[in-house]
């Protein structure tokens, strides 16, 4: 039996490939250095529920999170997971306070596994008898585990070239002002040596990114320390800065976000017109997330395969050399084109992005869609001043409410576009949606059908819902309201079974973990009494008192009194019959299927209830199939 | 296929009016038959002209009248002849489309019994400026609806494609007022669809060239509960007609053998990747996933364990504020519910949930599971889309949106924070003034380039060159033209017209190439002019077209065919590295060694040694890189034989303090020197006798 298991995850029509798939020349090296001083085993305060977790618990959570997604969508990038104001110490240099994570089978900086997602994710409960806790600056003391982490994480990432690889230092923490204990010239030396050894990382092409946890009464005062050691300076700073964190959820969706290091797909030159074209970078925010690549594996040595594909002549059996020519059937004949003359012709412009014109926000219809949206933000990158007028055009059009109507051209395809401009829309959890433009692919006339039309009632008017009825609709509309939905609620239920699936099969485990399907509608909320009044008065309104009974009555009278159901009983009964009048067994047995007739073959189809289309061999075969044969 | 067989008349206007438009319409209604010949090839087609000088209809010759128009091909299976045929001649007289239509119909009764089951319709392109004639009883609107009533009866339907670039003036407003209100009547009484199109990329956008069959994606209630059902089709509203696939050619087969099929089969094979002779059968293959590092094989059994079988359902999940969920997060194609054509109380069930959400402006939020036991499931949104035809029903648009996992929350620096690049208030002017004037909508509604009739001109380019190819294997890419230019570039007119303000525009922001950022991607920033632009190229800016090209030029690029005297190195190293072909490694060593005796023969006065010892190294290293040993020492030895006699010696001499030695085995293998025997080099052939 074939079994496609993508077939779950294909589109209806076939997605183009290319598209979906983004260019990842760099893959990202991370460290992430996780506080484990005391002071982030406190409650993280939150006043108003009762969410109750330790700031130290809120990043592993994170960070766990980030890794499921991690090795799912990232599969190059590599991951080390350090702590540091820690008991015990465990780093190749042997430096104190600093303890970096890991399991076996695997570097320090390494793919994630699956092996150490799970044990990293329950890693709180062996923390403190296994690794511990402590103050790692300390009066008296020379040490300094924040240096240490540092060098640490510096030593980690020599591996990969500073070309191909982006490395990040992430530095998770609580503590605003690491040396606050210290004093007098130990003080300021400590935090001369530390800042050296942040410059010395910068100077390597490691940046280094700071994600504080502050709280409602404390706030994390960046300007004690960590500003200069990140080297931010005054608007960098505010926008640094998270707003209050009230709420845990919140703290976690923006330590989640900033996890990720944005890609961009690619850079674009935009014509805007004549004379003037800026750059932009495109950046794919929303796409379809697909199971990943499959690997074809041989299933008695499980080693990977590699398909080698041959091209072979229909006619002589020949093996062909090179790129063949392509032909189109025409008029009874082969046109041929060369490779070259069919990129040529989907080469329409010599741009990759072409301003048309502007149109009202109106104009663009809820099914002029294609695609995903691709997002678009300036760069002053090669050519300085594109960020200039990118924010004019864009504050223009938010202005006017207009959109941007452009060419875009592409070696795959080209389309019409429209580019929405996107204010900036910020909550408490952090940027919702970033401003910048959304580059919408629009239909051409050969895309768009009239599907409206098929249905055109030839004779008269059809009848519209009156003022009482859409009034009836209103009322239900507001009892079924879901006022804070957010595109982001739901996982994707076949995605992650697929994903439980793997895992189990990766850590050998037995049970399946449970799973909880997210899109299935609220049943006990369309229960609620109201609830239910107002679907029923909507009911009645648009159909009537009886309908219930006039379906069960209109059902019936379908299922017995259809012509063509009858129609089918009879045959099917027939087909029994005759059926019963041959040896299956022994024709099979003896290969003498093939002398039967299409019709005999099929009183066989349909007296098993088969499908009776194709050819005889068909047939044969899948009468053999059903036999078990 | 045959019963979905489809049978339609063209009517064209081609009176005096039309003929700065008759061109476009050729196109179109080439690009139909084409589109026919390749995807329908049974459908029927006929072509009536109106406005012509000559009559040639049945209904002339039977009854009198309908004169001036011309049946230019009787109904039938389109064949090749018909794009021949399709040269538009151009008119006298005023076209009269209600004459026009008559005789269309008449000849689609003729020719069908009405039981057979087929689609019919009559295809109007004019522009419907000329009178009608007065009928010889009741008024023209009576006459009008009579024959609309007769076109319902027959179950013929109509498009009209209605052509006004501008309005001709006011007498003859009159008429026209007097044309649309007939037209008005079929679109009341009968299946019409008229469509008004003011340009000649709309006019080739408008008329659906290629037909598909309607096919339900799903069919079943729409359920707001369990117990309230809403009874819907679902349809495609949009789906991107991709670039026929094109089929592998080969040319194997012998020029004799006639029924050569010219076709490429492809095989694969599939090979264990540690062991490459090994071929593993496609039977004993399974799926791998990857999970971080790990590969995780799973069977086609753990699948069918694993997999859930879903129910077929569409469930509402609730509705809210159509302002939560933003136009960008639309994902695929869009979808159509439309009530259960005939079910008046869906009808009105859809109608009443449409008109609220949009009164109220709400969406609604689906699950749908459009086939029994698949696995998937979509989430998405479905927003009202009411009709404003009395003969459609209201329905609904539905659009999938993204999941959890799909979304990347990328944060982006707030643009009001760059605070280097904020416009000035001047500027700020300057681009609301220019997005002002660049507006693609005029006063009266028309909007130019609207999706609905703008065709994709990529197909119609690749259509076309392929009825030239068909003619002329050997004819070149057609010129995109004007009409299909419009859509890929913009509209000169509107520019001219409005110099003034891009020329503001222009002058208000300034934009440099940043210097310390050298890479310049192969589309130079300024752009390349078109052909079409290039008129205008005079008024740019300050950076002349030369810069740029010279910063092209000067870039290593990779695909180095000599050795210049330039970089003589690096070109080398170039060449070396190229993979495209392995000549250009041979070409590499044998150009340098020229390149070296020449710097070495011309030297005066050792000056040239300098450049000629960098070339050596890297001639050296080159070819302790490709492995090619003997190279290098063959042409050490032979330099040392020709000149350790000539004044050219002292540049032998040097060698030794720059380590330039015979390259030894441990260098490269295929070396057969020593390592000590390549390092006494030059002095032992200076003193060894010949």
């Amino acid at each position: 039996m074939d079994l496609d298991p993508e077939g779950i995850f294909r589109d209806d029509s076939d997605s183009d490939a290319e598209f979906h798939e983004e260019k990842e020349a760099t893959k990202d090296l991370a460290v992430y250095l996780i506080d484990a001083s005391p002071k982030m085993f406190a409650p993280v305060t939150a006043p108003d529920n009762a969410e109750n977790g330790t700031y130290f618990h809120v990043v592993i959570d994170c960070i766990s999170q980030s890794l499921k997604s991690q090795i799912i969508n990232r599969l190059n990038d590599e991951v080390a997971l350090c702590f540091f104001n820690t008991k015990e110490k465990k780093n190749l240099q042997d430096l104190n306070g600093v303890y970096v994570f890991n399991v076996e089978e695997r570097d320090f900086l390494d793919q994630p596994t699956a092996k150490l997602i799970k044990e990293f994710s329950s890693i709180e409960n062996i923390f403190m008898n296994n690794i511990g806790s402590r103050y790692g600056i300390l009066p008296g003391s020379r040490d300094n585990s924040l240096y240490n982490a540092l060098w640490v994480a510096q030593a980690l990432l020599r591996k990969g070239s500073a070309k191909t690889a982006s490395k990040r230092i992430l530095i998770f923490t609580n503590e605003d002002d690491p040396f606050g204990s210290m004093t007098g010239a130990i003080k300021a030396d400590m935090i001369r040596t530390t800042l050296q050894r942040a410059e010395d990382a910068k100077d390597l092409g490691i940046s280094l990114e700071l994600l504080p946890l502050g709280s409602l009464d404390e706030e994390f005062n960046l300007s004690k320390f960590y500003a200069e050691m990140i080297g931010l300076e005054g608007d960098e700073l505010v926008q640094y800065l998270p707003s209050a964190n009230e709420k845990l959820m919140d703290m976690k969706d923006q330590l989640r976000k900033r996890i990720f290091n944005k890609r961009k797909v690619r850079t674009l030159t935009f014509s805007i017109i004549n004379g003037i074209s800026i750059q932009v970078n495109t950046y794919a925010l929303i796409r379809p997330t697909l199971p990943g690549a499959t690997i074809w594996l041989d299933s008695v040595t499980n080693l990977p395969l590699k398909i080698e594909k041959s091209l072979i002549c229909a006619d002589t059996g020949a093996l062909i050399e090179g790129r063949p020519k392509l032909f189109h059937s025409y008029k009874n004949q082969r046109v041929l084109f060369s490779v070259d003359q069919i990129s040529e012709i989907k080469k329409v412009s010599n741009y990759h992005l072409r301003l048309l014109g502007f149109k009202p926000i109106d104009c663009l219809k809820d099914y002029h869609n294609l695609r995903p949206s691709t997002f678009i933000f300036p760069t002053d990158e090669e050519i300085i001043g594109s960020t200039r007028i990118f924010i004019a055009l864009y504050r223009s059009m938010l202005h006017l409410k207009r959109f941007a109507l452009a060419f875009y051209g592409s070696s795959s395809s080209s389309r019409l576009v429209a580019l929405v401009a996107q204010d900036e829309i910020v909550n408490s959890g952090g940027q919702l949606e970033p401003a910048g433009m959304h580059m919408i692919y629009l239909p051409y006339s050969d895309d768009i059908r009239d599907a409206e039309q098929y249905h055109i009632s030839v004779d008269a008017a059809v009848p519209r819902a009156s003022d009482d009825q859409i009034q009836k609709a209103s009322a239900l509309m507001k009892q079924i309201n879901l006022e804070n939905f957010s595109v982001l609620q739901f996982a994707n239920p076949a995605l992650q079974r697929h994903y439980g699936l793997l895992q189990v099969l990766a850590l050998d485990e037995d049970e399946m973990p449970d799973f909880k399907d997210e899109t299935l509608p609220d049943e006990k909320g369309l229960a609620r009494r109201t609830v239910f009044h107002a679907l029923e008065d909507f009911k009645v309104a648009v159909y009537g008192q009886n309908h219930d009974q006039e379906e069960t009555e209109h059902m019936a009278a379908k299922a017995s009194g259809s012509e063509a159901t009858r129609k089918r009983k009879m045959i099917a009964n027939k087909a029994t019959g005759e059926s019963a009048k041959y040896d299956w067994e022994d024709l099979a047995e003896n290969g003498k299927l093939k002398d039967l007739t299409v019709v005999e073959l099929k009183f066989y189809l349909t007296a098993h209830n088969l499908p009776v289309t194709g050819k005889k061999d068909a047939l044969i075969s899948r009468i053999l199939t059903h036999m078990g044969k | 296929m045959a019963r979905n067989k489809e049978a339609m008349i063209f009517l064209i206007d081609v009176g005096p009016s039309m003929h700065s438009v008759l061109p476009e319409v050729g196109k179109v209604c080439s690009m139909f038959i084409q589109k026919k010949l390749i995807f329908a090839k049974s459908d029927l087609v006929g072509i009536v002209l109106f406005g012509t000088k000559d009559t040639n209809n049945e209904l002339e010759k039977e009854v009198g009248g309908y004169e001036h128009v011309f049946v230019l091909r009787d109904i039938g299976v389109v064949d090749e002849a018909d794009l021949e045929t399709l040269n538009l001649p151009r008119g006298t007289f005023p076209g009269d489309f209600l004459d026009a239509i008559v005789v269309g119909m008449d000849m689609l009764i003729k020719k069908f019994n009405p039981k057979e089951k087929l689609k019919k319709c009559l295809h109007l392109i004019t522009n419907a400026q000329c009178a009608t004639k007065e009928p010889y009883e009741g008024t023209k609107v009576d006459q009008a609806v009579t024959i609309a009533h007769q076109m319902n009866a027959q179950g013929i339907s109509l498009n009209c494609l209605i052509f006004r670039e501008r309005l001709w003036g006011v007498e003859n407003q009159q008429v026209i007022d007097e044309n649309d209100k007939l037209l008005n009547q079929f679109s009341q009484q009968a299946v019409a669809n008229i469509v008004h199109v003011d340009s000649t990329t709309s006019l080739l956008g408008a008329i659906k060239t290629r037909r598909i069959n309607p096919v339900t994606i799903f069919r079943g209630d729409l359920e707001l509960s369990s117990t309230m059902k809403i009874k819907v089709w679902v349809y495609k509203k949009t789906a991107e007609e991709k670039f026929p696939t094109l089929k592998k050619y080969s040319d194997e087969a012998p020029t004799s053998d006639k029924y050569a099929t010219h076709e490429v089969k492809v095989d694969f094979e599939y090979k264990i990747m540690e062991d490459p002779d090994k071929i593993v059968p496609p039977e004993q293959r399974i799926k791998g996933y990857r999970y971080g590092p790990q590969v995780v094989p799973i069977s086609a059994s753990e699948w069918e364990a694993a997999k859930v079988k879903l129910k077929k359902s569409v469930k509402l999940l609730g509705f809210t504020k159509a302002s939560n969920i933003s136009r960008h997060y639309y994902m695929k194609d869009v979808n159509i519910f439309i009530p259960e054509p005939g079910n008046t109380k869906a009808i009105i069930a859809v109608s009443a949930l449409a008109r609220a959400m949009q009164e109220k402006n709400r969406s609604a939020i689906l699950r749908c599971v459009w086939r029994e036991g698949q696995g998937k499931v979509i989430v998405g949104v479905l927003t009202p889309n009411l009709s404003s035809v009395d003969k459609i029903p209201d329905s609904f648009y539905f659009n999938v949106l993204p999941f959890a996992e799909d979304v990347r929350e990328f944060q982006f620096p707030s643009l009001s924070k760059f605070s280097s690049c904020q416009p000035d208030e001047k500027q700020q002017e300057a681009a609301d003034d220019f997005v002002k004037m660049l507006d693609l909508t005029s006063s009266n509604g028309k909007e130019l380039l609207q999706p609905e009739y703008t065709p994709n001109p990529v197909l119609a380019q690749f259509y076309r060159f392929l009825d030239l190819k068909s003619k002329d294997p050997g004819s070149d890419i057609p010129e995109l033209d004007n009409s299909l230019k419009k859509i890929a570039e913009p509209d000169f007119d509107i520019l001219s017209r409005n110099k003034s303000i891009t020329n503001h525009f222009e002058k208000q922001f300034e934009l440099k190439e940043n210097s310390k950022k050298r890479k310049l991607s192969r589309h130079a920033w300024r752009g390349k002019p078109s052909v079409s632009d290039e008129k205008e190229v005079g008024k740019e800016g300050e950076v002349p077209e030369t810069q740029s090209a010279s910063l092209v030029k000067a870039l290593p690029s990779t695909n180095v065919e000599k050795i210049g005297d330039l970089n003589p190195v690096q070109d080398f190293e170039a060449m070396m590295k190229r993979r495209d072909s392995s000549k250009w490694t041979s070409k590499a060593i044998k150009d340098m060694k020229s390149h070296i005796f020449y710097l070495l023969e011309n030297s005066f006065e050792g000056h040239s040694y300098q450049k000629a010892i960098e070339c050596l190294i890297a001639l050296r290293e080159g070819c302790i890189l490709e492995q090619e040993p003997r190279e290098f020492n063959d042409f050490l030895l032979d330099m040392c034989k020709k000149w350790s006699k000539t004044d050219l010696a002292d540049f032998l001499s040097l060698m030794p303090s720059k380590n330039i030695t015979l390259i030894s085995k441990i260098e490269a293998a295929d070396s057969d020197l020593t390592e000590a025997a390549a390092k006494n080099f030059p002095v032992t052939f200076n003193e060894s006798p010949e």
